[in-house]
C-alpha cells in the first residue's frame, strides 16, 4: 500500500510538472473563451446584416403583404421583367428575387413560386416567406369558400399548455433544452477527459518501456501496483487540471461578458427558437436549472468519471504495455474510440429523442457507453434502481477489465521488438 | 554448504516454448556466482523468477532457508540487462523514489545515497536530469540504485554490457568489495572471460537446461586434459618428434615466444607425472616453456554444449 502511495505521488508530480501540462492548463481556458467570444461576435455580425429581397409579383395578390422584418427588406420590382429583376438584383447585390407568376389559381400558385439567388436562402428567411405566402393563400381560399375571416380570427384559440410534473413543480418548454445541454455537456466532457487522460496513461507506460526503467521498478513492486498507481496518479492530475479550468473559465467568462457588455444568455443555442424571452421566461429558465437533479448529476458525474476513466485507462495502459512506440498504437485505438463515439451518438440522437426509450436504456447499462449515455439521461430523471444497476455493472466489469488489462500489462512491459497481434494479446492473458 | 539461494526444479514455459526445464541451482553465501549461457538460454527468465517478476510453473525458490516471499524484494538488488531511468526526472529524486520502493525510509535512503554519491564522486549530479548525463554517468547512477538498500543478494544481468572500460573496472571492484562485505552476487553473462576473473562458482545453462554447475576451480580440474604446452630448441628435432609420437599424443601449439624452434602440446596419461616428461625433454632439448593447459571457461562451455547436442 505504501508503494502504491509512492507511485501515485510520483506519477502525479510527473504529470503536473510537465511543461505541456502547465501550458495547456492555463492556455486552454483562454483559447476556449477566445473562441466563444469570436463565435458570439460573428453571430452578432451575421444577425445584424440586412438582406434585401426583390419581389416580382405578377399575380398582384401579394402587394404590400410582405412585411419588412429585422433582417429582411422587401422591394417591389413587379414593374420590370423577371430578367431585368435578376440583373437588378445582381447589380445591387440583393439577396435574391422572389418570383410569383401570373395566375389566380391557389393550387397552381402554391407550386409555382420561385426564388432566384446567388446562393440558397437561409432557412429562417425561407420560412418567413413561405409562412406569409401560405397565410395569404389560406385566407384567400377561405374567403373564396364563403367564410367570414373575422369570424375565423375570433374563433382561433390561443393555447399555452402549462407543463407540470407530478410533484406539482412547474416546468417550461425550455426545460428540455436545458436538460439536453446539461446532460450533453456532462457526457461530452467525460469523453474528452477519458481520451485525454487515457492517452496520458498510455504514453507514460510506453515511456517507461522505452526508457527501460520498467524492469527495475517491477523488481520492487507488482506490475498491477504500478499500473494502478499510474492510473490513479494521472486521474488526480486530470482532476487538478479540470478544477483549474473550471475556476479560470468562470473568471474569464465573467470578465469577457462584462467587458463586451454582452448578455451571455443570448449566445446560447437553446434560445434561438424561442422568439421572445420575456422576463417571466427568464425566471422560468433559472427555475428549470435549479429544478435539475443537480446533486445527482454532480455525484453521478464523479461516480461515472471514476468508473469510466478506470475502465478505459486500464485498456490504454494495456495497449501502452503491448507496443514499443506510440506509432504502433494506431491498430488498437479503434476499439477504444468506437464505444466512446457510439456513446456520444446514442446520447445526442437517441437520448434527446426519447430519454427513456429502449436504445437509451440499454446503452446506459453497457459499461463501455454507460458513463456517457447515463450522464445525458440523468437530467431527464432516471429511476434510482436503473442508476444502481448501471453503476454496479460498470464497477463489476471494471474489476474484470482491470484484471485482464493487468495480465496483458504484466507480460507486455517485458516484451520488446515485435508488434503484437490481437491473438498474441489473448495468449498473454493466459500466461 | 551454506546456501543463500536454493532454486529447486524450476520449470517455466511460455506457450509452447520451454524457457527453463527442471533447473536447480544453489548459490552459496558470500560468493560470486556466474550464470552462464548463450543468448536465449533462459538466464534472464531464471533471474526474473528470483525477482518474482515471473512466476515459475513449478519448482520452489528458497532465500535464506525460507520460500520466497513478496517482501523479499527488499533483500534483493537487481540490475537488469535492459536498464534505464526516467529521462526527465532529477537524479536525486529518482534515486530516492526507487530506494523507497525497495522499502527504505526517506531518511535511510538519503543517508545511503549520500554515502554512495560521495564514494563515486557524483554528488554534484543530484539536481541534474538523466537526459543531461552521458550514458556512462547514467550507468553509475543505476549501479548505486541497485546496491543502495544493502541487499543480501545482488543480481547483475550482463553488468558490463555498455560500460566503458574505466567504469567497468570501477564497477568490478565495487562488486568484489560488496562480496567481501557479505553480499552474495549472482552474475549473469554470456561473456566467459568475466566469469574467469570474478566468479567463485558457476552454472551453465543451455537451451533451457542446466548442463553443469559447481566451483569454478573444480569444474576446471574436471575438464583438464593433462596437456602441457612446451616450447623448446631440440638438439635433434626429427628424433625427438618420432620418440614423442611413440609415447604421447602430441599436437602443434600456439603461443608467443621469442626463441622456440618447436612448439608442441603434449598430453600425458592421468597416472603419469609431468616431471617425467620434463626430465626426458631436458635431455633432448633446451626447454624454454612448460605450462599446463588450464581449460578456459570458454573451452568448457563449447565442449559441454557440443557434447550435449
Amino acid at each position: 500500500m505504501n508503494n502504491l502511495r509512492l507511485i501515485i505521488h510520483r506519477e502525479y508530480l510527473a504529470r503536473v510538472r510537465n511543461k505541456t501540462f502547465i501550458v495547456m492548463t492555463f492556455l486552454s481556458p483562454l483559447i476556449l473563451v477566445g473562441m466563444f467570444s469570436l463565435v458570439a461576435y460573428l453571430s452578432m455580425l451575421n444577425n445584424s446584416e440586412t438582406h434585401t429581397i426583390a419581389v416580382k409579383d405578377d399575380s398582384g395578390l401579394f402587394q404590400g403583404q410582405f412585411e419588412n422584418k429585422d433582417e429582411i427588406d422587401f422591394v417591389d420590382v413587379s414593374a420590370v421583367s423577371l430578367e431585368d429583376a435578376k440583373l437588378l438584383v445582381k447589380e445591387k447585390e440583393y439577396y435574391g428575387v422572389l418570383y410569383i407568376p401570373d395566375t389566380q389559381d391557389n393550387v397552381e400558385l402554391a407550386k409555382s413560386i420561385r426564388f432566384f439567388g446567388k446562393e440558397a436562402p437561409s432557412i429562417g428567411i425561407l420560412r418567413h416567406i413561405e409562412r406569409t405566402v401560405s397565410e395569404n393563400l389560406t385566407t384567400r381560399e377561405l374567403i373564396s369558400r364563403g367564410m367570414d375571416i373575422s369570424q375565423i380570427k375570433a374563433a382561433e384559440a390561443k393555447v399555452d399548455i402549462r407543463i407540470e410534473n407530478f410533484e406539482g413543480k412547474r416546468t417550461s418548454k425550455m426545460s428540455n433544452y436545458v436538460k439536453m445541454i446539461f446532460g450533453g455537456a456532462a457526457g461530452y466532457l467525460l469523453m474528452m477527459f477519458i481520451i485525454i487522460y487515457g492517452n496520458m496513461v498510455m504514453r507514460s507506460v510506453i515511456e517507461e518501456k522505452t526508457n527501460r526503467i520498467i524492469e527495475i521498478i517491477i523488481s520492487s513492486v507488482k506490475p498491477i501496483q504500478l499500473m494502478l498507481g499510474k492510473i490513479i496518479g494521472t486521474s488526480l492530475a486530470g482532476i487538478t487540471q479540470f478544477s483549474i479550468w473550471v475556476i479560470l473559465g468562470t473568471v474569464l467568462l465573467f470578465i469577457t461578458s462584462s467587458l463586451t457588455g454582452m448578455n451571455l444568455m443570448e449566445g446560447q443555442p437553446q434560445m434561438q427558437d424561442i422568439e421572445q424571452v420575456s422576463n417571466g421566461e427568464m425566471q422560468q429558465l433559472i427555475i428549470d436549472i435549479t429544478n435539475l437533479p443537480i446533486l445527482t448529476l454532480i455525484v453521478s458525474f464523479l461516480v461515472y468519471f471514476i468508473g469510466g476513466y478506470f475502465l478505459y485507462s486500464a485498456i490504454y495502459a494495456a495497449i501502452g504495455a503491448a507496443v514499443d512506440s506510440e506509432t504502433d498504437t494506431q491498430q488498437f485505438m479503434f476499439p477504444i474510440i468506437l464505444p466512446l463515439m457510439l456513446g456520444i451518438y446514442v446520447g445526442f440522437f437517441s437520448v434527446i429523442e426519447n430519454p427513456h426509450g429502449t436504445v437509451s436504456t440499454i446503452f446506459s447499462m453497457i459499461p463501455l457507453t454507460s458513463p456517457i449515455v447515463m450522464l445525458m439521461r440523468i437530467p431527464f430523471g432516471v429511476p434510482w434502481y436503473e442508476l444502481a444497476i448501471s453503476v454496479i455493472i460498470l464497477f463489476v466489469s471494471n474489476a474484470g477489465i482491470v484484471w485482464l488489462a493487468a495480465k496483458i500489462y504484466r507480460v507486455g512491459i517485458l516484451m520488446y521488438g515485435k508488434k503484437p497481434t490481437y491473438k498474441e494479446l489473448y495468449k498473454w492473458i493466459k500466461y | 554448504m551454506d546456501n543463500l539461494l536454493v532454486a529447486e526444479n524450476i520449470c517455466k514455459k511460455f506457450g509452447n516454448f520451454t524457457a527453463l526445464n527442471n533447473v536447480s541451482i544453489n548459490i552459496p553465501r558470500e560468493s560470486i556466482f556466474g550464470l552462464l549461457g548463450p543468448n536465449g538460454a533462459g538466464k534472464t527468465t531464471f533471474i526474473r523468477i528470483i525477482n518474482q517478476i515471473t512466476m515459475p510453473d513449478s519448482g520452489v525458490v528458497h532465500l535464506d532457508g525460507k520460500p520466497l516471499q513478496p517482501n523479499d524484494v527488499a533483500h534483493i538488488g537487481y540490475l537488469p540487462e535492459e536498464r534505464g531511468l526516467y529521462k526527465s526526472m532529477k537524479v536525486g529524486e529518482q534515486a530516492l523514489y526507487l530506494a523507497r520502493l525497495k522499502g527504505l525510509t526517506k531518511a535511510e535512503a538519503k543517508e545511503q545515497l549520500d554515502y554512495w554519491f560521495t564514494k563515486l564522486d557524483i554528488k554534484h549530479w543530484w539536481d541534474k536530469k538523466i537526459q543531461e548525463l552521458s550514458k556512462g554517468m547514467a550507468q553509475k547512477v543505476q549501479f548505486v540504485i541497485t546496491v543502495l538498500h544493502r541487499p543480501k543478494l545482488l543480481i547483475f544481468d550482463e553488468p558490463f554490457s555498455g560500460f566503458d572500460p574505466v567504469n567497468a573496472d570501477l564497477i568490478k571492484n565495487e562488486i568484489l568489495q560488496l562480496r567481501n562485505e557479505g553480499a552474495t552476487i549472482l552474475f549473469s553473462t554470456h561473456r566467459m572471460e568475466s566469469v574467469e576473473e570474478l566468479c567463485d562458482y558457476m552454472a551453465l545453462i543451455h537451451e533451457s537446461n542446466k548442463l553443469l554447475d559447481g566451483k569454478v576451480d573444480d569444474i576446471k580440474r574436471q575438464y583438464k586434459t593433462n596437456t602441457f604446452e612446451v616450447g623448446m630448441n631440440p638438439f635433434n628435432e626429427n628424433e625427438l618428434l618420432s620418440e614423442l609420437n611413440g609415447n604421447f599424443k602430441i599436437g602443434k601449439a600456439q603461443f608467443k615466444s621469442l626463441s622456440d624452434d618447436l612448439k608442441l602440446s603434449i598430453q600425458i596419461k592421468p597416472n603419469e607425472s609431468p616431471n617425467d616428461l620434463l626430465q626426458y625433454l631436458i635431455t633432448k632439448s633446451r626447454v624454454n616453456h612448460f605450462v599446463e593447459v588450464v581449460p578456459s571457461v570458454n573451452d568448457i562451455f563449447i565442449k559441454t554444449v557440443t557434447t550435449n547436442e
